[in-house]
């Protein structure tokens, strides 16, 4: 086997850099497709007038197609339309917009599992919408879909690394860079695919144990 | 205080009422009986803007409900328009349909504070003193999931007085209970006929509950009023063969 | 903008063919490496329960490209075999998603009432005949609409294909990127994300089908559930 501990040693600070870029990322991406997705999931609920057919066309479409394609489509097109990214501004976008399609089909089954009395007795109650949203729907509707939620963080988290063909210097970038620099891809490609899996796979047991708690939507 | 003229309701194809005129006067008790599909649970939903008209008017203390006036003409109402009549109606369900993300204050005073525009300290005030009048003072702080059935009714119920209501609507609020737990309800609701000149309209299988509590009953089938009368006269000698043959069986047991 | 359409479609579609056959590969053998791990994961034998879950642990646990450029970078390096970047292609393509399939097969297999289970005991059929004929049958249904996910999934995962020189349709676009104005790169990405959703068209107008033919054997309509519906064993498959 061909493995250089002392390489492998002295290339980890580096990776562990570049590790930070890839949850900086998915953490971004996150608080964008969970912001973005509850907004969706709304406006289809409400059936708000031009915005629910136009948001179900658009979820259905971006959901069907490959993220890298639409990154790139963010980073390079956008620019000739005035608005300049930076890689890591463009890539959070394209995963916030990307997983804001899976997470706003989320939160609506969320919503849906939500007893239809709860809104009976807003009704009669006479809330204001708004209220009958915040106050007895939503946080009915948000715990149940939580492990949902935490396993496209997961996902999210392993897609980052495709944001390397716009330029984010996230952990397999460094791998890369490295290999560029050493001819040898091994101790840097490795290293990356396990810190992956230190990171996600307790993460899933930990969503499974989420899971357990909540009950599954 | 509750009047329906030429109501029509209909479900796609399914006619549940049809033509239903009544009128019910501030401060009486209605009971509504009848078998299933027969459209009274429809009439109560009608009142709690749960669902529209398909023909006809309904209006609460001289207001339309169902209907806003717009250049003196009728249109069916807004959102915004219900919202502001049906403040004064409050309704009991079968399920209680407690908010279980609040606790029992929690619920209590949501709708005073969010609706009525009541300071924290009133609505508070407030459920503090219908819980004592429904028992359950000593559960305010905790949560309906930790509440009997019975309990959680008579928190129900305390929500829907704490919004000073008019009217107050009861669907069939004892069914979901277990036995032993419905005679305490029914003397809550009974307590608060008495004590209360809040127009209240039942609809419920309680035979001796329709009895006691109601000024009139009324019985319907096929979504037509078919009888309407005081209790003594319609649970004794009904006028006609429909109700006498719904009593018998109903009362068989 | 629509000048270079004409152009553009034409040159995109010289990749299609490496990007469906990319995804057919993928798919058939993502269908070969689910059912192994599926069944694997319920197997009576405890070493092919553990080789299961930790082949499907470690694919779920790892990122795709991370696996895509250790097949094509790391592999070669530490054995010196020359790969077929198809080939080497859908095979990782097909660990990926068939650690995931795996999930899906297990959980549908799960799911087939035990009533059903102990009836073919009850005949005295062999642990073969029980999946073949009794559980499996009914777990297809429970199973495909999620396999149609995750195909889409797939055919998704065939973009990233070009970030290793594979001639599919976003390697071309990529190519093509450089001598044309900003609308014109519009045109390409948009020419792409269309081809794509089209082939995932394909993909669930496919998985229906066979969904409706699945459901009719068992005698009942597709996603009506219904609990113990008349099964019989033995139905010429």
């Amino acid at each position: 086997m061909i493995w250089d501990w002392g390489y492998a040693i002295e290339i980890l600070p580096a990776l562990l850099r570049g590790l930070l870029v890839t949850l900086l990322a998915t953490l971004l991406g996150s608080l964008l497709a969970f912001t973005l997705g509850l907004v969706f999931a709304v406006v289809r609920r409400n059936r708000v007038p031009v915005l629910d057919p136009l948001v179900r066309a658009f979820v259905e479409f971006w959901r069907s197609t490959p993220l890298l394609v639409q990154a790139f489509l963010i980073f390079y097109v956008l620019p000739g339309y005035g608005i300049t990214l930076s890689p890591l501004t463009a890539g959070v976008l394209a995963l916030g917009l990307h997983y804001a399609c899976y997470t706003s089909e989320v939160y609506r089954a969320g919503i849906d599992a939500v007893p239809r009395g709860q809104w009976e007795a807003a009704t009669a109650l006479s809330l204001p919408r708004s209220r009958v949203w915040l106050g007895v729907v939503l946080p009915q509707a948000v715990p149940r879909v939580l492990p949902a939620l935490g396993n496209y963080v997961i996902s999210m988290f392993k897609e980052v690394p495709l944001l390397l063909a716009i330029g984010v210097v996230e952990v397999v970038t460094v791998a890369q860079q490295l290999t560029a620099q050493s001819f040898s891809p091994v101790e840097p490609l490795t290293l990356a695919g396990l810190l992956f899996l230190l990171i996600s796979y307790p993460a899933s047991l930990a969503v499974r144990r989420l899971e357990r708690r909540v009950g599954v939507v | 205080m509750i009047v329906f003229d030429g109501v029509e309701k209909r479900f796609g194809d399914n006619v549940v009422l049809s033509e239903l005129d009544f009128t019910v006067r501030a401060g009486e008790h209605v009971t509504l009986i009848g078998p299933s599909g027969s459209g009274k649970t429809t009439i109560l939903r009608l009142l709690m803007t749960l669902e529209k008209v398909n023909k006809g008017t309904i209006k609460v203390a001289g207001r339309y409900l169902s209907h806003m006036e717009r250049r003196g003409k009728l249109v069916p109402a807004d959102e915004k328009y219900s919202r502001e009549v049906r403040k004064r109606i409050g309704m009991v369900f079968q399920q209680f349909n407690l908010f279980p993300n609040m606790t029992v204050r929690g619920n209590l005073i949501e709708g005073p504070t969010r609706v009525l525009g009541l300071s924290k300290d009133e609505a508070n005030a407030r459920a503090e003193d219908l819980l004592d009048l429904v028992g359950l003072r000593e559960r305010i702080d905790e949560h309906p999931s930790r509440l009997s059935g019975g309990q959680q009714q008579r928190v129900a119920i305390a929500r829907a007085l704490a919004m000073r209501p008019d009217v107050l609507l009861l669907d069939e609020v004892t069914s979901a209970l277990d036995p032993e737990l419905v005679a305490g309800v029914l003397k809550l609701l009974r307590d608060i006929g008495e004590s209360t000149d809040i127009t209240i309209l039942c609809v419920t299988h309680e035979m001796g509950f329709a009895r006691d509590f109601s000024h009139r009953v009324m019985m319907f089938d096929g979504g037509r009023v078919i009888e309407d009368a005081p209790p003594d006269k319609l649970f004794t000698d009904p006028d006609h063969e429909r109700t006498r043959s719904f009593l018998h069986a109903v009362l068989e047991r | 903008m629509f000048d270079n359409l004409a152009l553009i479609v034409g040159r995109l579609s010289e990749g299609l063919s490496t990007t469906v056959a990319a995804a057919v590969g993928g798919i058939l053998l993502t269908v070969v490496f689910s059912l192994a791990a599926g069944l694997g994961m319920l197997s009576q034998v405890g070493v092919v329960r553990v080789v299961s879950r930790t082949y499907v642990e470690f694919f779920r646990g790892t990122s795709e490209i991370v696996q895509l450029f250790w097949i094509f970078f790391v592999l070669p390096a530490l054995t010196g075999f020359r790969i077929v970047p198809l080939g080497a292609a859908i095979l990782v393509l097909a660990l990926n998603h068939g650690a995931y399939g795996g999930e899906i097969v297990r959980g549908a297999v799960q799911s087939v009432p035990r009533a059903q289970v102990e009836g073919a005991v009850a005949l005295s059929l062999s642990p073969r005949d029980r999946m073949l004929r009794v559980i499996l049958p009914q777990a297809l249904v429970e199973m495909l609409p999620p396999f149609n996910n995750l195909f889409i999934q797939l055919l998704k995962s065939t973009s990233l294909l070009s970030l290793v020189v594979v001639a599919e349709i976003t390697y071309i676009g990529q190519s093509l990127r450089a001598n044309l104005p900003v609308a014109g790169q519009l045109t390409i990405y948009l020419v792409l994300l269309v081809m794509y959703l089209v082939l995932a068209l394909l993909i669930t107008a496919g998985m229906r089908w066979l969904e409706r033919r699945a459901a009719a054997r068992l005698g009942r309509t597709p996603r009506a559930r219904t609990p113990g519906s008349r099964f019989q064993v033995g139905t010429a498959s």
